[in-house]
């Protein structure tokens, strides 16, 4: 890839600090580099701190101590205005539980990261129809979150992720909360995505979601216990395997 | 993001917050509609009451003094001491106007309710005045007919009569009154002028319907225990302070007062009215005020209580609009705006009731209500949205993001 640093975490600890003197170490100095272009897994067992990675991460907490360069840039002690341009222009959230807005149509939902950019109605409607399209959703524009599937949801969530061009596209558990016919189709949209030059970190508990990746960083207790790239035939099974299911739900490349 | 793209977002999620939860929006619209609704009806009443008020005080000449033994507006002193005060006499016109020089006309005025009749119609309950010729220049009248009675005929007690309007057209109808005679309780008087319309004062009694006539033949009809209230017109308004001094000095001198003597009579005048007046207004005004301001409190409250609800149901929603870069001013306003639209729209709805209620009203007692008044209401009913919804606005623009998405 091209070697540009996206994300540089050096030991970066979080603390919990629950009264009484007691306190949680969530995160014990996890030091990473990211790689534009990278497809990052990030595992481990339960309570093991990847969602707390992931909101350091995705800006939407700070770090207790150490740095974290986002774009080369220092976010360990950026304001709140600050963090909420990046979260707006450089990070795409996909969530376990979709986080759509329930009142607001597939539409609006999309649109809201651009609202928030300042970009013009004309613009942004345009843009967020065109990117509902991408994901397979130009017939349900006008559909709000309860009439649509989890699986449609899922993609509204991240047709809403990829509009304002990120560097990155964060996915705690994307497929959690769906049946394993459509997480498939999640993880083909990811992997598209993927190809097409996106950076993405994924946070899964399942095996075979996290072989969709190129590297799989696993932690414990808070600690990185490995870092390892996925070996070739599991990438190139994985690719192949993507292009066929893609272009059969008609997902342009 | 723009501060106008800000505020149209905010003012399209707020209107959809709020469609969302009709009832609830209208429930607490009714706080601040009562608000809305009595700060205007007692807005209204007092500019009604003192646009009343000032109409018809420009029946009492600015620039007319009257000496009378109450002073107007209530005084400073005991009642007793003014009920014992010495009675005002009719010769204090003449001995004032000789000696005063700031003074242009004196007239001694009585007045007693009676009858007028003219062939077979009656008129009752009319005023009756009697006074000298002066009191035409007094009170600057004019007149539809005739005119008024002059010196001679004023000392020589000549029955002649002088009506007011709402008089002459109960009497006569389709005629002309002037040269007619009419019997006021018995004794026949000529009619020798009509006066102009004067209009009502306060909207309770015409001041129309009285009849002038030379201050002997009033004591031929009634007797002479009626004491006059003396009435002057200063030369030059300008001068009036210099006026009401020598005026005192005369009275002082006619009623024989040793300087250490407290004066024992009044100088009244318009300001004193509008005086006594502008007490009552305050009073009126700050009680007002205060069941106002209460109403709107309570209503605010409501609102504050509202938001807060309004802000925990969407604690979730505020934390995904985080994740996805909305700032805290961001926030801050659709939280403003939503409590604002609420008064907003409570200071509309209160403004259509109470201005059919005004109208209403306007039958009893004049009211109006001033445009100003109306967006006074709407300033008002705005502010009260902004102060209470503060709050919970900052409340919700400082949650953390992700405690917020955590939120079930
Ligand atoms: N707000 C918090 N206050 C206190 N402790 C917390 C908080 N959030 C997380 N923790 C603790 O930090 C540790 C890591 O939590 P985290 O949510 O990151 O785990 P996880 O790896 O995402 O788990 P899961 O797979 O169940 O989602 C846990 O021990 C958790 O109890
Ligand atoms: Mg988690």
């Amino acid at each position: 890839m091209s070697g540009q640093k996206v994300i540089e975490l050096v030991k970066v600890n979080k603390v919990y600090d629950m009264g009484a003197e007691v306190q949680v170490n969530a995160l014990k100095d996890i030091s990473l580099v990211i790689e534009k272009g990278e497809y990052v897994a990030i595992m481990g067992p339960s309570g093991s701190g990847k969602t707390t990675l992931m909101n350091i991460l995705g800006c939407l907490d700070t770090p207790t101590s150490g740095l974290y360069l986002f774009d080369g840039v220092n976010v360990s002690d950026m304001n709140d205005n600050e963090l909420a341009k990046i979260r707006n222009q450089g990070i795409g959230f996909v969530f376990q539980t979709f986080n759509l807005i329930p009142r607001s149509d597939a539409l609006h939902n999309v649109e809201l990261p651009l609202i928030y950019s300042g970009v013009p109605v004309a613009e942004r409607k345009d843009r967020a129809k065109k990117t509902l399209e991408m994901v397979g959703l130009g017939e349900r524009v006008h559909h709000k979150p309860n009439e649509l599937s989890g699986g449609q949801r899922q993609r509204v969530a991240i047709a809403r992720a990829l509009i304002n061009n990120p560097s990155i596209i964060l996915a705690d558990e994307p497929t959690g909360n769906l049946d394993s016919k459509t997480g498939d189709e999640i993880m083909l949209f990811l992997e598209e995505l993927h190809k097409k030059g996106n950076t993405i970190i994924l946070v899964t508990h399942e095996e075979y979601i996290a072989e969709h990746s190129r590297r799989i960083i696993r932690i414990r207790d808070g600690m990185i216990e490995s870092d390892l790239p996925i070996e070739k035939n599991g990438k190139v099974k994985v690719h192949h395997d993507a292009e066929k299911a893609a272009s059969s739900i008609g997902v342009k490349g | 993001m723009t501060l106008g793209s800000e505020l149209k977002e905010g003012l399209k999620l707020s209107y959809a917050a709020l469609k969302a939860n009709k009832a609830r929006a209208a429930l607490t619209m009714l706080g601040i509609i009562i608000g809305i609704v009595s700060v205007t009806l007692m807005g209204a009443a007092i500019s009604g009451l003192t646009n009343a008020f000032n109409n018809s005080i420009s029946s009492i000449g600015a620039d007319v003094l009257y000496v009378q033994k109450w002073p107007w507006g209530g005084g400073d002193q005991e009642w007793w001491k003014y009920r014992n005060r010495r009675d005002m006499k009719i010769d204090y016109a003449d001995k004032i106007r000789k000696d005063a020089t700031l003074l242009s006309a004196v007239a001694p005025v009585v007045q007693r309710l009676g009858t007028l009749k003219y062939s077979n119609r009656v008129a009752n309950n009319v005023m009756v005045e009697g006074t000298t010729s002066d009191l035409s220049y007094v009170s600057n009248m004019s007149f539809i007919e005739g005119r008024f009675f002059t010196d001679i005929e004023s000392r020589g007690d000549r029955p002649l009569a002088v009506l007011g309007s709402d008089v002459a057209d109960q009497l006569f109808p389709n005629q002309d009154p002037v040269g007619k005679t009419v019997k006021i309780n018995g004794l026949t008087f000529r009619v020798i002028g009509v006066r102009s319309k004067q209009g009502s004062f306060l909207g309770m009694f015409s001041l129309d319907n009285l009849v002038i006539i030379p201050i002997g033949q009033f004591q031929n009809i009634y007797g002479t225990h009626f004491h006059p209230t003396i009435e002057a017109r200063v030369v030059n308004k300008n001068d009036m302070g210099d006026a009401i001094e020598e005026l005192r000095g005369i009275m002082r001198k006619i009623r024989g007062l040793s300087p250490y003597q407290e004066d024992d009579f009044s100088i009244n005048q318009q300001d004193l009215l509008s005086n006594a007046f502008d007490k009552i207004a305050t009073i009126i005004g700050g009680v007002g005020f205060f069941v106002t301001a209460l109403s709107l409190f309570v209503g605010g409250i409501g609102i504050m209580n509202i938001m807060f609800v309004s802000v925990t149901e969407r604690t979730k929603e505020i934390g995904i609009r985080k994740a996805l870069g909305a700032r805290r001013r961001t926030i801050l306003a659709q939280f403003l705006i939503e409590s604002s639209l609420i008064c907003l729209g409570g200071g509309l709805v209160g403004l259509a009731i109470s201005y059919p209620l005004s109208m209403l009203v306007d039958k009893f007692l004049p009211t109006s209500m001033p445009v100003s008044l109306a967006f006074i209401g709407i300033m008002i009913s705005l502010a009260v949205g902004v102060v209470s919804g503060i709050v919970p606005a900052l409340r919700a623009s400082r949650l953390d993001p992700v405690d917020a998405l955590r939120y079930e």
